[in-house]
């Protein structure tokens, strides 16, 4: 059997490869090693989020949140798409100044945002402590079961002809071919790298490395959390520092379910369970709201974010081989960025003028680490 | 959060547990961690205070009364990162050290998922003797008992006892395959003595062989009365009652087990002669390593004990009995095993997945528990997969999947 593309990956980047490239008439093959969505995929939060760390981290959360918006009246209702928003919590007056810069930064883009005083941050969010500064209220992020989000898009792509190969891993990714563990060369004409935490294994020299997470669920506590609240301080806590760090991250689930974020480490190879860092986070958690003390947690998980040294993924053409493209390196934003990186591999390979720029995503861009 | 130290640590104060602390506490310092207030285990839990059974009486006054630190209300939930266990306790979460870990942590039943299954006042049958111990008045209520094995006997009896109109007991299993069981049990005279007692107190109550429930309705009118269909050799019966107690035989309880690396095999934790578990310092004991009965586990943690404490020569003196004791839990799980006829009892609405209402349907094209779990939440809920995992491993042949920690809803405060 021969196909136009193969996609090495089952995680929602490559499910939603696979939905755009299928949806274009390339008749794909998706390879999965374990199980759709089992990896990195499994372990997120299903956070659909504007990000302002850049410019191009802007575009490509923006296009692929438009692009989740413009999917949703399709999703099923188990995809438990809603629309619930994100406060970005200020704890202190400096936070706030960075709540303006934050504002001003989204309403000269478009994104429509409300800064929130101490009081109207209560009255949003009342299990917040008392005290706290304010926040920035973006209207327009979201939250998804990305498991079923996946399973979605792997479907669609099903019905527009796509084939599926579970449980055989990919060794070596060639020109025209993709070699599994079994021996089988599956032959295509382009091959897509979205093989996530494991994608620098089968294209060497891309630098993504691991960064372990923590989450922890609740049992159902509906209306404890309205909005997917993260600190404001995340940014300066988690992104771009080399040492591990915690952060103050709630998601209320549809089913009334309260997640709870964020850990980061680097170096961390084992999937076991840190006590150590656990309790930083919880504790985290309860300095900004207290009640979540009380909460009864029936799971606690950890996951690898796979990260590039300057927190923009990889999409697009490998260099050097016209035949390989690779959609990996995502981070913590792949739930958010996996449409648009769809869209993006789909109109490299076949030529059309993208959307937005896909050069600052380019695999061969030269990445400085900061 | 404190700290607590041991030399041999036991978790679970059933038979098993107590009968592991007991020889183990000649030599070494024991603590045993139970979750209920009181020691005893689903056997032998004492009932208002009350204690019946003489060897339990005598093993938890020992243990009380000797050296043996006992900490009740506690539940293990998993290991933390420095080789402890974390338990959760009223005064917060206890850190358990040991030198060696005894699990003595029992069985659960197994329910099995037919229409109408999760109505109100459908319980299990142990569920419904622990509501009845713990207040529920039966008296003058319908019960049908249904289910398999030895459990559903002892469940009518204490139901009977306190007033229930035992309506039937139904078992599946056919009755020559009883009739062998019960005939192989000269072997052990103790439980002849028991299962005759308890017989001649359930004379006038229908013990249906080959037949089980198919399905309960609400019966019509007001309260919660119920119309439970049951299958009797071929043809469909309807019984009208007030309580369903439902139980198929046991499930042994391995999920700390699981959590703490020991191999486990067909639903097992695979331990050697001397009751070691794969993980060399871990020990087990009891039905956790094969439902086997009291006799069972009460020779297998005198074993572990024992050996935990390097008195192997004293434990080798036990091996015959356990022989003895596993001979009797083969031919109980053979006699009691389920027939396949209750594969095909839910319909596609049938709730599997109770905490997270997943039914039947939306499962049967999953290749693994993995694969149905990441999709559609089964066995992700608070029980974390404690009921539907028996259920979908028999239903579908499906292996349990991974045990994540806490293996009991904890407070997040206490993690």
């Amino acid at each position: 059997m021969s196909f136009d593309v193969a996609i090495v990956g089952g995680g929602l980047v490559g499910a939603a490869c696979a939905a755009s490239l299928s949806e274009r008439g390339q008749k794909v093959v998706v390879i999965e090693s374990t199980g759709i969505a089992s990896g990195t995929t499994a372990a997120g939060m299903g956070h659909i989020v504007v990000m302002d760390d850049s410019e191009a981290q802007f575009a490509l959360t923006r296009y692929s949140q438009m692009l989740w918006d413009r999917l949703s009246p399709e999703l099923p209702k188990l995809a438990e798409f809603e629309n619930c928003g994100t406060i970005w919590v200020a704890s202190d007056d400096e936070e706030m100044d960075e709540v303006r810069r934050k504002s001003a930064f989204y309403a000269e883009r478009g994104i429509s945002c409300e800064i929130l005083d101490e009081c109207s941050l209560r009255a949003a969010e009342p299990n917040l402590r008392q005290g706290l500064a304010g926040g920035l209220l973006v209207e327009g992020d979201s939250v998804v079961y990305q498991l079923f989000a996946t399973r979605f898009l792997i479907e669609k792509a099903k019905r527009n002809g796509a084939e599926l190969i579970v449980g055989k891993k990919a060794l070596e990714i060639g020109a025209n071919a993709v070699t599994l563990s079994d021996g089988t060369r599956v032959l295509c004409g382009r091959v897509v790298n979205a093989a996530g935490a494991a994608a620098a294994e089968l294209s060497p020299g891309l630098n993504i490395s691991k960064r372990k997470g923590h989450l922890v669920i609740t049992e159902r506590y509906p209306n404890f959390a309205r909005h997917q609240l993260v600190e404001l301080g995340y940014l300066k806590s988690a992104h771009g520092s080399a040492t591990d760090s915690v952060a103050f991250n709630v998601q209320p689930r549809s089913t009334g379910q309260v997640l709870l974020g964020s850990s980061r480490q680097f170096g961390a190879e084992d999937g076991e369970i840190d006590h150590e860092i656990l309790r930083r986070m919880t504790a985290r958690a309860f300095d900004y709201m207290p009640a979540l003390r009380d909460l009864s947690v029936v799971r606690v998980w950890t996951g690898f974010r796979p990260a590039t040294p300057d927190n923009l993924p990889y999409i697009g053409r490998l260099p050097e081989h016209d035949n390989i493209f690779i959609a990996a390196g995502h981070e913590g934003l792949g739930i958010t960025t996996s449409l648009g990186t769809g869209e993006l591999i789909a109109d490299a390979m076949l030529g059309c003028e993208p959307a937005i720029p896909i050069e600052p995503y380019s695999p061969a861009r030269k990445v400085a680490e900061h | 959060m404190s700290e607590i130290g041991s030399e041999v640590l036991v978790i679970g104060g059933g038979a098993a547990g107590m009968s592991a602390a007991l020889p183990a506490s000649a030599r070494a310092k024991v603590t045993v961690v139970d979750d209920n207030p009181l020691l005893g285990g689903q056997i032998w839990r004492a009932e208002l205070g009350k204690i019946r059974s003489p060897e339990a009486k005598l093993l938890i006054e020992s243990l009380e009364a000797g050296k043996i630190t006992v900490i009740n209300n506690a539940h293990v939930f998993g290991p933390d990162s420095y080789g402890r266990l974390l338990a959760e306790s009223p005064d917060g979460t206890i850190q358990l050290k040991y030198e060696k870990l005894v699990l003595a942590t029992g069985a659960r039943e197994r329910f099995l998922p037919f229409p109408g299954w999760t109505l109100p006042n459908i319980l299990g049958a142990g569920g419904l003797q622990a509501m009845v111990k713990g207040g529920l008045s039966i008296e003058n209520k319908r019960v049908v008992v249904a289910g398999t094995g030895p459990l559903l006997f002892a469940v009518a009896d204490y139901l009977k006892a306190k007033g229930a109109i035992v309506v039937c007991i139904a078992e599946q299993a056919p009755a020559a395959t009883i009739r062998r069981f019960a005939l192989g049990l000269w072997r052990y005279p103790t439980k002849i003595t028991q299962g005759t007692a308890m017989r001649i107190r359930l004379r006038d109550v229908p013990y249906l062989t080959n037949s089980w429930i198919t399905g309960c309705i609400k019966s019509s009118g007001s309260s919660n009365a119920i119309t439970a269909t049951i299958s009797r050799r071929g043809k469909t019966v309807s019984l009208d009652c007030d309580y369903v107690a439902c139980g198929f035989h046991l499930v042994p309880s391995t999920e700390l087990a699981s959590v703490l690396g020991c191999r486990i095999e067909k639903g097992v934790v695979v331990v050697n002669e001397y009751q070691q578990t794969s993980v060399a310092n871990i020990y087990c004991a009891g039905e956790p390593t094969g439902i086997g009965g009291i006799e069972a586990s009460l020779v297998e943690g005198k074993i572990a004990g024992l050996s935990a404490t390097g008195q192997t020569d004293a434990a080798r003196e036990h091996f015959a009995e356990r022989d003895k004791t596993r001979r009797f839990g083969k031919a109980l799980n053979s006699a009691f095993a389920l027939r396949a006829e209750l594969k095909r009892l839910a319909g596609p609405d049938t709730i599997i997945c109770r905490c997270e209402d997943v039914e039947y349907g939306r499962l049967t094209e999953f290749p693994s528990s993995r694969e149905a779990k990441l999709q559609t939440r089964c066995g992700m809920g608070p029980c974390q997969g404690r009921i539907c995992g028996a259920a979908t491993e028999f239903l579908f042949g499906w292996e349990p999947g991974t045990v994540r920690p806490p293996i009991f809803p904890v407070k997040m405060e206490n993690l």
